[in-house]
């Protein structure tokens, strides 16, 4: 190890002002730090010194992604074999339970997730690169944490290209107009997949590409998904509950069937347990409550995540979901609130969206109303509009937007408390 | 004729100055209404669909304008200063009028497409804040090149802009398909190999990202345009 990082360190002169490969600074400084700690440190008074950079802090948020994306592996290849258990029973009838043919899950699994962590790294960090060259510095580590969340947030069957092109829009318009790493007003992974979202909602929403395949094996079977297979998730079927034609799970409610029905029908579809663990279709890495919470304390251990947002985030959910109940109008007005806590995307959002360190609230006051309002909002946007079956993204987004104003009026809040104070006192 | 006499008369200005020349290279570039200035920004984010509607407002805003900049030019010293406001909306309305008409007359379909912003040209603040920081004190000729520099300048943008969102929002220059036929069931060209239009460049944000972006390249190629903190 001493060795390397004499060999390393004897090249600086080569790379700084005047030296022979002066141009590939960037390219050097990046790959140097990334093996051993920056050679600038503190010199001068009195500071804790700490081998922890950003390049480390956002290791341990990418860690902490790892059973998020271990997960969504097999999830993605489980609703893949789920679908051919139903075109072809004889060969993979017994795959629609979760353990058989595990291996073969797993495969193709990685088979469709990893091109997508690839592509998205890529194009992210050819991005960083040429602004790192054009500004003249390393490049900026924020993009390793976005460079996992953005194929973790995308269903799996979406087009690589798009992949690729929305993660050069995010990180250029996103991140890099503003500033670069730390500049930036709204979540970069998030960004990529809003921007996707609109760009091409065929293949970001609607009930053909949660389950892997799903187009392929629709196409080989006529135009249509075999009786009792669904690609629908279960905020899908959720929204069907508003409109005429109630869906559960592929199975068709008659339009008079009463709430508590619906209700009773979606809780044995997606019983609570099987949602907590992930066995639900969603996107890549949103569907496990369980892994996103492991995750979530990986983040809190190491103190890189603030515990305020993730907790009032999920209180806010649930508090808003408990409103719905109380107004109650529809089906899904009436689903138990703590539902809405462990379908979709809402915990990985919690954990890993909302918690980005540069586009939350910074103040702790702020923190909590960040948090709140935006798990709220989430149980908004998902119960009341019907455009939207999954809310976090948007609210997330929103309240990205809104953390500055939060960060404000606690700021003022407390500077008028202390007038105040300071003007009894002196009375 | 002795060269005395010359010297008192007022040198007379050449047609094309190097001042007249400003007038109209500015506001292309370095002081542009649309990137530099920030007007008229409204009705760039709702007609760039289509390269076509583009083409045409851009079309009646250059009419208006080079009208309307003479008009005011030339009444200016009539107008009094306490109504001038209201003598400048009566000419660039009655101006807007005529295009409307003309439109209808001749292109109905893209004066169709067009519909109510035709009429809102009347508030453009390109052409309102012409009137009034120009025509109002300027002659005649200076005036009109003047509004043809303004108007081109919000010209190019809105045509650029179009031209990216109809290439990559619809997959069509004026209409024309250039990557091929993207009906479902017949695909043709890049389409086959499952390239899709871009929704969001047909919504009214990735107008205003475009217009950014044109900003940004501008600011990065003369510095003297970026405010200081």
């Amino acid at each position: 190890m001493k060795a390397l990082k004499k060999v390393i360190h004897n090249l600086d002169p080569k790379f700084e002002k005047g030296g022979k490969w002066e141009k590939m600074y960037p390219l050097y400084e990046t790959l140097s730090t990334f093996l051993f700690t920056p050679k600038h440190v503190t010199k001068k008074g009195a500071h804790i010194r700490d081998g922890v950079d950003l390049k480390r802090t956002m290791f341990m948020v990418v860690l902490a992604l790892i059973p998020c994306l271990l997960f969504g592996i097999y999830n993605t290849g489980h609703w893949h074999y789920e679908l051919l258990s139903y075109t072809q029973p004889e060969q993979y009838g017994a795959y629609s339970d979760y353990l058989t043919g595990f291996g073969d899950k797993v495969v193709y699994g990685l088979l469709q997730v990893l091109p997508l962590v690839i592509v998205s790294y890529a194009a992210g960090l050819a991005v960083e690169f040429v602004f790192g060259f054009i500004k003249g510095h390393g490049l900026h580590e924020g993009f390793l944490v976005s460079g996992m969340l953005i194929p973790l947030t995308m269903p799996a069957d979406v087009p690589l290209w798009m992949v690729a092109v929305a993660t050069i829009f995010a990180v250029v318009i996103g991140k890099e107009v503003f500033g670069g790493t730390g500049m930036n007003i709204l979540n970069v992974a998030l960004t990529a997949r809003a921007f996707l979202f609109f760009a091409y909602p065929t293949k970001m929403s609607g009930d053909k590409i949660w389950k892997s395949g799903t187009q392929e094996i629709a196409e080989s079977n006529g135009g249509a998904l075999p009786d009792g297979a669904s690609g629908a998730t279960a905020l899908g079927d959720l929204q069907s509950f508003i409109g005429d034609s109630p869906v559960v799970a592929g199975e068709n409610l008659s339009a008079a069937a009463s709430n508590s029905e619906m209700l009773a029908k979606f809780g044995e579809a997606y019983d609570p347990i099987h949602a907590f663990i992930g066995m639900i279709p969603g996107s890549v890495g949103e569907t496990s409550t369980l892994a996103a919470l492991l995750g979530g304390a990986i983040l809190l251990f190491t103190g890189v995540a603030s515990w305020r947002i993730i907790l009032s985030f999920f209180a806010g959910g649930f508090l808003f979901g408990l409103l719905m109940n109380g107004i109650g109008s529809n089906a899904y007005m009436e689903l138990p609130a703590y539902n809405h806590l462990i379908i979709g995307g809402f915990a990985f959002g919690a954990v890993f969206m909302a918690t980005d360190p540069v586009t939350a609230s910074q103040t702790q006051y702020g923190k909590l109303w960040y948090g709140f309002l935006g798990g709220g909002l989430a149980v908004l946007i998902r119960v009341l509009n019907p455009a939207y079956p999954e809310g976090v993204m948007l609210a997330i987004l929103f309240m990205n937007v809104m953390a500055p104003l939060i960060d404000h009026y606690v700021v003022q809040v407390n500077i008028s408390r202390r007038k105040k104070r300071f003007k009894t006192k002196t009375a | 004729m002795s060269e005395a006499a010359e010297d008192v008369k007022k040198p007379k200005e050449p047609l094309f100055s190097k001042k007249n020349k400003k007038l109209i290279t500015d506001p292309l570039t370095d002081n542009n209404p649309i990137t530099i200035q920030v007007l008229g920004i409204c009705s760039a984010l709702a007609i760039t669909v289509q390269v076509e509607q583009a083409f045409w407002m851009s079309v009646s805003v250059i009419f208006v304008m080079v009208f309307g900049n003479l008009v005011v030019s030339l009444l200016r010293n009539l107008i009094p200063s306490r109504v001038r406001i209201i003598v400048q909306l009566v000419i660039v309305a009655s101006l807007v009028i005529i295009v409307n008409e003309l439109l209808q007359a001749f292109v109905p379909d893209v004066s169709e497409k067009l519909s109510v912003f035709v009429g809102l040209i009347i508030t453009n603040c390109i052409i309102m804040g012409r009137f009034e920081a120009f025509a109002m004190s300027n002659k005649p000729f200076p005036s009109i090149l003047d509004a043809v520099g303004n108007a081109l300048g919000y010209a190019w943008i809105l045509i650029v802009v179009a031209l990216v969102r109809e290439v990559f929002g619809s997959g069509k220059i004026w209409g024309f398909e250039i990557f091929g036929s993207n009906l479902p069931g017949e695909e043709s060209g890049i389409y086959e190999m499952g390239y899709m239009n871009n929704n969001m460049m047909i919504l009214p944000p990735m107008a205003l990202i475009v217009v950014g972006i044109i900003i940004w390249i501008q600011r990065t190629r003369n510095k003297e345009l970026v405010e200081e903190h």
